[in-house]
């Protein structure tokens, strides 16, 4: 028998001569990030850039395609990097220093001090050359960082193709994470900023409150004064949120957005595959989680609408949507979904209902003293400003950037989405009420085996509900389709079907006495 | 209060655990010598190829069971004395009860081979074979080549398993395919060629003589019984099916045969005491059933009905349709109905096969010559629904429904390739040429 061995642990050298590949590309990032002034940094970034791609195919398809299809998870919870050893907390170290520099303390990077960036230096400046060729301008630290983001998103993507090249599913996900990666959040912008310099940035698939400064008196203003397309972007803007998001969500599950469309979801599911079993899945992390997110949530509905009130006037002279009107809309928006969900799906919250309400309660008391205690400069009686530039450190940068991406290594992959994200409140109290989706459980097949739930970014139990033949219908479900992948008895099937139904507790699973499981599931 | 005690933390006694507890206020104890808390056994391979660690297996975290007042009491019972109702441990502890649950699950079935007691061997049942292997074959360095004797369900596990940390593999199947006992020919040939592929050195029609020892008492070789060929090995996996793990009921006064008899309200010969699980026998076997069903999903249901019985409501154990599901290293398997393979299989029973070209997906459909009466389905690589199939087993539909709605029961993820149409179209010329 002289056949290769598929090696679990060790990797071949192959994949040693890739790894090599993909560290001397980063080592060119590194000597540009301590000032090395490369002569020709177009070439040179191109090298750095294409030794991590390829560096990172060469290493996954060794990883892959020589063995069968099927799942490959061997040894994920041997290995350091990915079981919190100490590559593990190396990587957690150096990916959370980079986000500090890069928030922070960009000009460590090299960003230049003059206002067209002509003064670029070290990382930044080796970033020009592409910069300048998609814009015609020199990079910012975020066009460095949305670069390496989208090649990220890009190489960990074929990656997971190739991990997953047995499951459609997963494949069409990833490509579309990737293509909207590439597209609405690297190129697009660019393109839109060549033909018409003065718009603000847009992605067009960041959907308030994900992106929390578009309706920022800036951003606005950047929108209103650039004609019919700001205006149309603008719209769109608030359609989004409004109108496009709740459809989708009714038909396929958050799912469309957190796995197949954001680019925070799409760095977790390609990059940060390899992390996703180290989430939580506590009772005590879901309550953390369950408290966390819903605080951002409530944070931002008030800070935005704070930001807006903000730049509106008192009368209604210049504008017919003054303050007062503004504020009583705001108002009569939360309570209108308050009052109907109380109405129409009070069974269904459960115990859930009071957390609900007391959300509710405390927004529109936030919102009413704002409004009766706020001056032209003040609300809450601290400058209106900082009360922005507060959400945009904590939340923005320090707990969807730092924790949620640097702390990949130590907290999976998914933390942001799961503690943070209000985008992600948002569509999941949708998913929760109003969606078809749902993890199908396949009656009394489940041997509790627990794949499901360790493998789950986002630290549902899956398999709580799974052994007892319970759909899993869980507003903080992305809908990423491990746990169905990983399930060795085929249990789990995401799908759309009927609202009816779609929450089914069960006493006795599918399979047992007819007569039993009548006297106890009909109750 | 009444003192409900089971012996036992699998799946079997745990179930009928919580049962009690939703219906009831009774003390109830479990006890188990293997672990502190419940765990899925069928998980156990996952830990050693790294997918998961020990305690991701454990389906309740640990403040559950105080929670729910479920008393757990780690322990060996050496003898039970059902005059007195009182438990003797191996340490010299006592414990009375009320009444007694025999939940003990199995053991890996030894035939007296030479050698089977030496270092090295081992069975892949219970966590302490899991740090028994984590002792021998932590790696191909120190497990140059394992042997497999006995070619079921866990015998595949523990290949697979090893296989994840590249040890080198020789399977020793007694019958002339794999698992041909159970699954029909073309699939059970299926997943020989699928074994091959991943390397195994599948024998088959191959039994194990003995097993040699080196000097020190440890594992050096097995003996072929047909050629007489020495195979080099460090570990020999013993995973010749399972039998009953009664051994400490032997002088006691509970009915045993190869299991505990129970009847089918899953009482034995002693009032109070009750079996259920792989360790009850059934007096007469129910349908096709055999009378010891060691199966996780079985086990389930016996805990699940005995919790009614034990609260008041006497239960016949009546279980529904059979199903079962298992995983062939890549392949996955299920099965609704009966399919038989070329051993037991009645006469009225014949079979629809249909294989997909790449070699890891296939379906057979039993049914009925007479009446066409569709009898059951294995599915391998492709996922069916439970609850489809259990609809059309209780409304005893015919083949021809079957195969023409076949799709309603797909059960596989989105956006995969669907086979109904091609299989509909086999099917259909099957009949034609017959």
């Amino acid at each position: 028998m002289s056949l290769a061995k598929p090696d679990a642990l060790d990797i071949t050298n192959k994949q040693k001569i890739a790894l090599a590949l993909g560290i001397i590309g980063l080592f060119i990032l590194a000597l540009a990030l301590f000032n090395t002034n490369f002569p020709n940094k177009g070439i040179f970034l191109s090298l750095s850039l294409g030794l991590i791609s390829v560096g990172t195919i060469f290493y996954s398809r060794e990883a892959y395609l020589n063995k069968l299809e099927g799942i490959k998870n061997d040894g994920q919870w041997f290995k350091s990097v990915s079981s919190r050893g100490v590559w593990g907390w190396t990587l957690g170290v150096v990916l959370t220093t980079f986000y500090i520099v890069l928030y922070f303390y960009p000009k460590y990077l090299g960003l230049g001090s003059a206002k067209d960036l002509s003064d670029n230096s070290g990382l930044i400046s080796l970033f020009d050359p592409l910069s300048q060729l998609l814009s015609g301008r020199n990079a910012s630290q975020w066009f460095v960082y949305g670069t390496l983001y989208t090649i990220a998103i890009l190489a960990f993507g074929y990656k997971f193709i190739l991990k997953y090249r047995h499951n459609r599913y997963q494949q069409i996900r990833t490509i579309s994470v990737m293509f909207f990666q590439l597209g609405f959040a690297f190129l697009i912008p660019e393109f839109m900023y060549v033909m018409n310099n003065d718009l603000p940035y847009y992605d067009l698939k960041s959907v308030w409150p994900l992106n929390y400064y578009i309706f920022d008196e800036w951003s606005v203003k950047g929108f209103l004064s650039n004609g019919n397309i700001g205006l149309a972007l603008i719209v769109f803007g608030i359609l989004s949120i409004f109108v496009i998001t709740p459809i989708l969500t009714y038909k396929f599950g958050k799912r469309w957005y957190c796995s197949w469309v954001c680019g925070c979801g799409g760095l977790a599911e390609t990059a940060g595959d390899s992390f996703r079993h180290l989430s939580s899945k506590k009772r005590s992390a879901w309550r953390i989680e369950r408290w966390l997110i819903h605080t951002v949530l409530v944070f931002s509905v008030v800070m935005t609408t704070a930001m807006v009130y903000t730049y509106l006037g008192y009368k209604s002279n210049d504008f017919w949507l003054t303050r007062g009107v503004f504020i009583s809309l705001v108002i009569a928006f939360l309570t209108i979904i308050f009052v109907g969900v109380m109405y129409f799906k009070r069974q269904e919250l459960g115990k859930d209902a009071k957390y609900g309400a007391m959300g509710f309660f405390v927004t529109i008391a936030l919102l009413l003293i704002m409004h009766f205690t706020g001056t032209t400069e003040q609300l809450f009686f601290v400058k209106a400003s900082s009360l922005r530039s507060t959400y945009g450190i904590y939340i923005g940068s320090i707990f969807s950037g730092v924790i949620g991406t640097g702390f990949y290594p130590i907290l999976g992959s998914r933390a942001w989405c799961r503690f943070g994200c209000p985008m992600a409140a948002i569509l999941g109290f949708q998913q929760r009420l109003f969606s078809k989706f749902r993890i199908t459980t396949n009656g009394g097949q489940c041997i509790s085996c627990g794949n499901c739930s360790n493998s789950c970014e986002m630290g549902i139990d899956v398999r709580h509900y799974a052994q007892k033949g319970e759909n899993i219908v869980r507003s903080s479900c992305v809908g990423c389709g491990i746990c169905s992948a990983v399930c060795p008895r085929g249990v789990l099937k995401l799908e759309n079907d009927s609202m009816k139904g779609r929450i089914n507790p069960t006493e006795v699973l599918l399979g047992n006495d007819v007569d039993l499981m009548k006297l106890l599931n009909n109750k | 209060m009444e003192h409900i005690v089971i012996i036992g933390n699998g799946i079997s006694g745990v179930t009928l655990a919580r049962h009690i507890r939703k219906l009831s206020d009774k003390k109830i104890t479990i006890i188990s010598a293997e672990t502190e808390y419940f765990f899925s056994r069928t998980a156990l391979m996952y830990v050693y190829m790294g997918h998961m660690k020990f305690e991701h297996t454990q389906p309740y975290e640990n403040w559950f069971w105080q929670k729910n007042r479920i008393n757990l009491k780690k322990g060996y019972v050496k003898h039970v004395e059902t005059k007195s109702k009182t438990l003797q441990f191996a340490d010299g502890d006592i414990l009375q009860y009320d009444k007694l649950v025999i939940a003990t699950g199995s053991k890996p079935n030894k035939f007296g081979w030479p050698g089977q007691d030496l270092d090295g061997v081992m069975g892949m049942y219970h966590k302490q074979d899991l740090e028994n292997l984590e002792k021998h074959a932590p790696n191909n360095k120190v497990c140059e080549r394992a042997v497999i004797v006995g070619g079921g369900l866990i015998g595949i596990e523990l290949a697979e398993m090893l296989n994840s940390r590249s040890i080198p593999v020789t399977f020793l199947v007694r019958e002339s395919s794999f698992w041909n006992g159970v699954l029909p020919e073309g699939e059970s040939e299926m997943i020989n060629r699928h074994i091959r592929n991943h390397h195994i050195d599948l024998r088959l029609s191959t039994n194990l003589k003995e097993i040699k020892s080196d000097e020190n008492g440890k594992v050096k070789s097995v003996i072929i019984e047909e050629t007489g060929e020495e195979i080099a090995c460090n570990v020999v996996g013993l995973t010749a099916g399972v039998s009953p793990n009664i051994d400490f009921l032997k002088d006691s006064d509970i009915e045993t045969g190869r299991g505990v008899k129970v009847n089918r309200f899953l009482e034995t010969n002693i009032p109070d005491v009750y079996a259920i699980g792989d360790c009850a026998e059934q007096h007469e076997a129910i349908g096709n059933r055999r009378p010891i069903e060691a199966v996780w999903y079985t086990g389930r249901m016996m805990g699940e009905t005995l919790a009614q019985t034990i609260c008041g409501n006497r239960l016949k154990y009546n279980p529904g349709h059979w199903f079962n599901s298992a995983k062939f290293m890549d392949i996955e398997y299920q099965t609704y109905g009966w399919v038989f393979g070329s051993k037991g299989r009645p006469d009225n029973e014949v079979h629809f096969h249909w294989k997909h070209d790449d070699d890891t997906k296939c379906i057979t459909v039993a049914f009925d010559k007479n009446t066409n009466t569709f009898l059951g389905i294995n599915t391998f690589g492709i996922r069916m629904r439970h609850e489809v199939f259990d609809k059309w087993l209780t409304e005893k539909r015919d083949v021809d429904y079957v195969m023409k709605h076949l799709s309603i029961a797909n059960f596989d993820p989105e956006f995969y390739s669907r086979y109904e149409s091609e299989i509909l179209r086999a099917y259909t010329n099957q009949l034609q040429t017959v």
